[in-house]
């Protein structure tokens, strides 16, 4: 089960990718930028999101918004979204109108700023500012998303800060600043493109040369700080909120191996071991035996550069502290780094990854994702043919060796959501101010 | 070089939705399988038609944890036994359920897929429904319950539903029900809910991947041939609404940086004759990113991150829907542009530019829906749910492409109300209650977070 790949460069640096497959007549094409983030400056967070907003209000030859409408006049879905390290531009479209997918991406890689106005970035700006108040401040426990990178990360870290941004600094954003951050990172040399489905690789490579071949090279993307990082925490800190939630909600991290390391692939199985599945450790003591918990699962961000995090979710069982819950957990990941894994549990895990690897490969635009994933980070979108392998490769000893090294006590973060009235009992202050403390 | 003329589309290359091979076995059960080569995995599903429409109200919610209680455990397999046992073949064992049907389901590599199906039949057939895990099971229904209190999303599509549908009907309440009606769900309760309704007369089991159809129904007889079971009768549903005319229904969450908002009313059945009609008509007024509702309230006034509207399909009677999240200090004012789309959709012709939008994206869009074994699984689900015709999916382009301006206003204007719609905002009382008022647009009730009222 290989996929066809074919890869060209552009002379402007533009990395491309092909993958034939004509099962059906639709073409996955997929942007991506190695912008995110983290590449943003501390004053303005949030902008890489708000920018990738700003990128469906037009380009010099298409109105605002009418790249959603060519594109769902011609048949098609499509969407963007922003990560820590890159930004993503997808859409999948009827096989026939390939050339219109290429030409409102070129159109928009080389003449996007013409087409900004004040107008549309303050129109984006408010936009955002209600995403940011629907998927954070009116959700609950819907801060988790900026408080546990802020937990996990030092402050000088381009990981530590908001990627939805803070309101003070949405409000700062001005029309330099977008023409700024295009002219930096919307460069065909900091872009990667791939083309999944219905096409002929020869024409396809035409039709790409023809409408991205003349945008001009950037001037190169700034350097980030020093990502590296220990691979351990080096003690268990941990933040408690009182917030307005029903049960308390733990996020537990740990640092993890980065996206494709050879320690990513033991890294990723013993996740699964602990929140993969209904038959995963966690969810078999936390919530059917010990009853602890209504919900556990394990993830991680799939970060590439300087440190990925494991991240265990557990929701209480109304009546259960919060406190408790926090201490279960530790327990369990306590037993795993001291007493390691067992054949049967590896077999699960690695059964459980491949089947979800084979079937995200389905999806003409999700084998796009893949592709440009592997290609953006590491020069090698090949790199996807290789994938079940490695986690088919992986052993109790491998398993043992990651718990041993990045799952003790010395490698934790807590961020613990407490209802509001329960902080007493907790300890805390019922200011709702969260606090930072550290234990071993 | 590019310029700014637009490419032109090249010749349409012709799709074909999967087909279909179908078989009934002695014992009533239909099988359906899809043969889809390109990659070694299946998908699995069985389906009953034994949905929350089967639940009686006082025990609403005995369809959901019935299906969840049928995955912890078998006759053969404990608990964690049937967990291990799937996963070890790297399947999931997953469940869900509708108004119209229970599911459970499995994706694997096609190598399992016999033990898969093996598994899935003791699931289907001799669940031990055990009483600890059972009253696990409704522990966690509660505390789901518990949580939607401080969750705006889940309060309002909840709340909305209990203003749509008249207080008698079972559509009034959540799929899963509420705190009053699972207390009253225990093993027994579950038990003849099994024996009535997961029966092979009511079932389907659907294969899609890379296999073929023979093999599979000579492994359904093997797995499933000995499956027996006497047929219960879905319950009637009252179809009425809960109010004859338009009120507004503040749920008080002080503090809260936005509203939630619903603005619908009852609406008809997933099988009436206008549904393609009424599919475009949404999709212009709220379905699209480019729909009139969200290029209104997103776009031009910024009130939201996204502003829609969708009929949510039942068999007996639907619920059609606008829903969105705006700033509180806006509520009113975006009530007031739902509204003037509402009226306006019902007042004038689609300009063709709109019709023809929505009638080519949901054309063109019909191959890009089903690339994948769970969604092909979940196609067939929706059309043994509705009893839809063998070629639904081989004509539904050919429907939807047939569908005029003059039926978009027609249904429009037979199937939208502005004097019957409820309007739901789940936001801080102190700045959504008084501007609602001052809409004028009907009466104003508040309710607390637990549903009661307040005044």
């Amino acid at each position: 089960m290989r996929l066809p790949i074919d890869t060209f460069l552009l002379d402007n640096g533009l990395r491309v990718t092909l993958s034939e497959d004509h099962t059906a007549p639709l073409v996955a094409v997929n942007l991506w930028y190695h912008v995110g983030s983290a590449n943003e400056r501390l004053d303005r967070t949030g902008f890489a999101h708000l920018f990738e907003h700003m990128l469906f209000q037009g380009s010099a030859n298409v109105a605002a918004n009418e790249h959603f409408e060519l594109i769902q006049r011609a048949g098609g879905t499509l969407n963007g979204s922003t990560w820590l390290e890159r930004t993503n531009y997808y859409q999948t479209v009827p096989s026939n109108q390939l050339e219109l997918a290429l030409w409102l991406e070129a159109d928009r890689m080389a003449r996007l700023v013409a087409a900004m106005t004040q107008e549309k970035l303050d129109t984006q700006r408010d936009v955002v500012k209600n995403e940011r108040r629907w998927s954070v401040d009116n959700q609950p426990y819907g801060t988790w998303w900026e408080k546990l990178p802020a937990l996990a990360f030092p402050p000088e870290h381009p990981f530590h800060h908001s990627l939805i941004g803070s309101m003070e600094h949405l409000n700062a954003a001005t029309l330099e600043d977008v023409a700024e951050f295009f002219e930096t990172y919307y460069t065909p040399d900091n872009a990667v493109l791939t083309i999944v489905g219905d096409v002929d690789t020869a024409e396809a490579r035409r039709l790409v040369t023809q409408h991205f071949g003349s945008i001009p090279r950037g001037r190169g993307r700034p350097p980030l700080p020093e990502m590296g990082l220990p691979s351990v925490f080096g003690d268990w800190r941990r933040e408690v909120v009182a917030d307005d939630v029903m049960v308390p909600r733990l996020f537990l991290a740990m640092r993890a191996p980065v996206l494709a390391s050879d320690d990513y692939y033991p890294a990723s199985v013993a996740g699964a071991i602990l929140g993969m599945g209904r038959g995963s450790r966690l969810h078999r003591r936390l919530v059917r035996e010990q009853q602890l918990a209504t919900s556990v699962s394990a993830f991680t961000f799939d970060l590439a550069k300087g440190s990925d995090l494991l991240i265990v979710d557990a929701t209480a069982r109304p009546g259960i502290a919060g406190g408790s819950l926090e201490t279960a957990v530790g327990d369990h990941l306590d037993r795993l780094h001291a007493d390691g894994v067992s054949t049967q549990e590896v077999t699960r895990a690695v059964a459980l990854i491949v089947t979800d690897l084979v079937t995200s490969l389905q999806s003409a635009q999700s084998r796009a994702d893949k592709l440009s994933q592997f290609a953006t980070f590491f020069d090698d979108p090949t790199l996807v043919n290789r994938q079940l392998e490695a986690f088919q490769r992986v052993t109790v000893d491998d398993v043992n060796r990651i718990a041993r090294a990045r799952m003790g006590r010395d490698n934790r973060v807590s961020l613990l959501y407490v209802p509001r009235e329960e902080t007493g009992g907790e300890g805390q202050s019922s200011s709702g101010v969260a606090q930072l403390e550290t234990v071993r | 070089m590019t310029d700014g003329s637009r490419p032109p589309a090249g010749p349409p290359r012709p799709y074909a939705f999967p087909s279909i091979e179908r078989e009934v076995l002695s014992n009533g059960l239909t099988v359906l399988v899809v043969p889809m080569r390109r990659l070694p995995v299946a998908t699995a599903l069985l389906m009953s038609d034994a949905g929350a429409e089967c639940d009686p109200i006082s025990h609403a919610g005995v369809a959901a944890l019935t299906v969840n209680a049928m995955t912890e455990g078998t006759r053969r397999h404990d608990a964690a036994a049937l967990a291990e046992a799937f996963e070890q073949l790297g399947g999931s064992l997953d469940t869900g359920n509708s108004w119209a049907h229970a599911e459970v389901s499995t994706t694997v590599l096609t190598a399992h897929l016999p033990s898969a199906l093996g598994l899935l039949a003791e699931v289907m057939c001799e669940p031990s429904f055990p009483e600890g895990e059972i009253g696990r099971l409704r522990e966690e229904r509660m505390a789901e319950l518990l949580q939607q209190r401080t969750e705006p999303r889940g309060l309002a599509d909840d709340m909305f539903a209990r203003f749509a549908f008249a207080s008698n009907s079972r559509y009034a309440l959540a799929e899963g029900g509420d705190e009053r009606t699972v207390v009253g769900v225990t093993r027994d309760v579950i038990v003849a809910h099994h024996a009535r309704f997961v029966v092979p007369t009511r079932s389907a089991l659907i294969v899609a991947g890379d296999v073929d159809p023979a093999t599979i129904m000579q492994q359904a007889e093997t797995a499933f041939g000995r499956w027996i079971g006497d047929a219960g009768v879905t319950p009637d549903i009252a179809v009425d609404a809960a109010h004859s005319t338009r009120q507004v229904h503040v749920v008080g969450k002080p503090d809260s940086p936005q509203s939630e908002l619903r603005v619908g009313h009852l609406s008809v059945p997933r099988t009436h004759p206008d549904y393609h009609a009424l599919s475009i008509m949404n999709a212009i007024l709220g379905g699209l990113f480019n729909s009139r509702m969200n290029l209104n309230l997103r776009e031009t006034h910024a009130y939201t991150y996204g502003a829609f509207s969708r009929f949510d399909w039942r068999r007996r009677a639907s619920s059609f829907e606008t829903s969105t999240a705006v700033q509180s200090d806006v509520t009113a004012a975006a009530v007031r542009e739902i509204l003037v789309e509402i009226d306006r959709m019902r007042g004038e012709t689609v300009r063709p530019a709109e019709l023809s939008l929505a009638v080519d994206y949901l054309t063109g869009v019909f191959p890009i829906r089903f690339e994948t074994t769970a969604a092909i699984a979940d196609a067939l689900v929706m059309r043994e749910s509705y009893g839809l015709p063998a070629d639904y999916f081989d004509s539904y382009r050919d429907r939807v492409a047939a569908v005029t301006a003059a039926d978009v206003l027609r249904v429009a204007h037979e199937h939208l109300d502005p004097s019957r719609l409820q309007v739901v905002a789940v936001g801080d009382p102190d700045l959504a209650r008084a501007e609602l008022e001052a809409l004028n647009i009907g009466p104003v009730q508040q309710y607390d977070a637990s549903g009661m009222r307040t005044s």
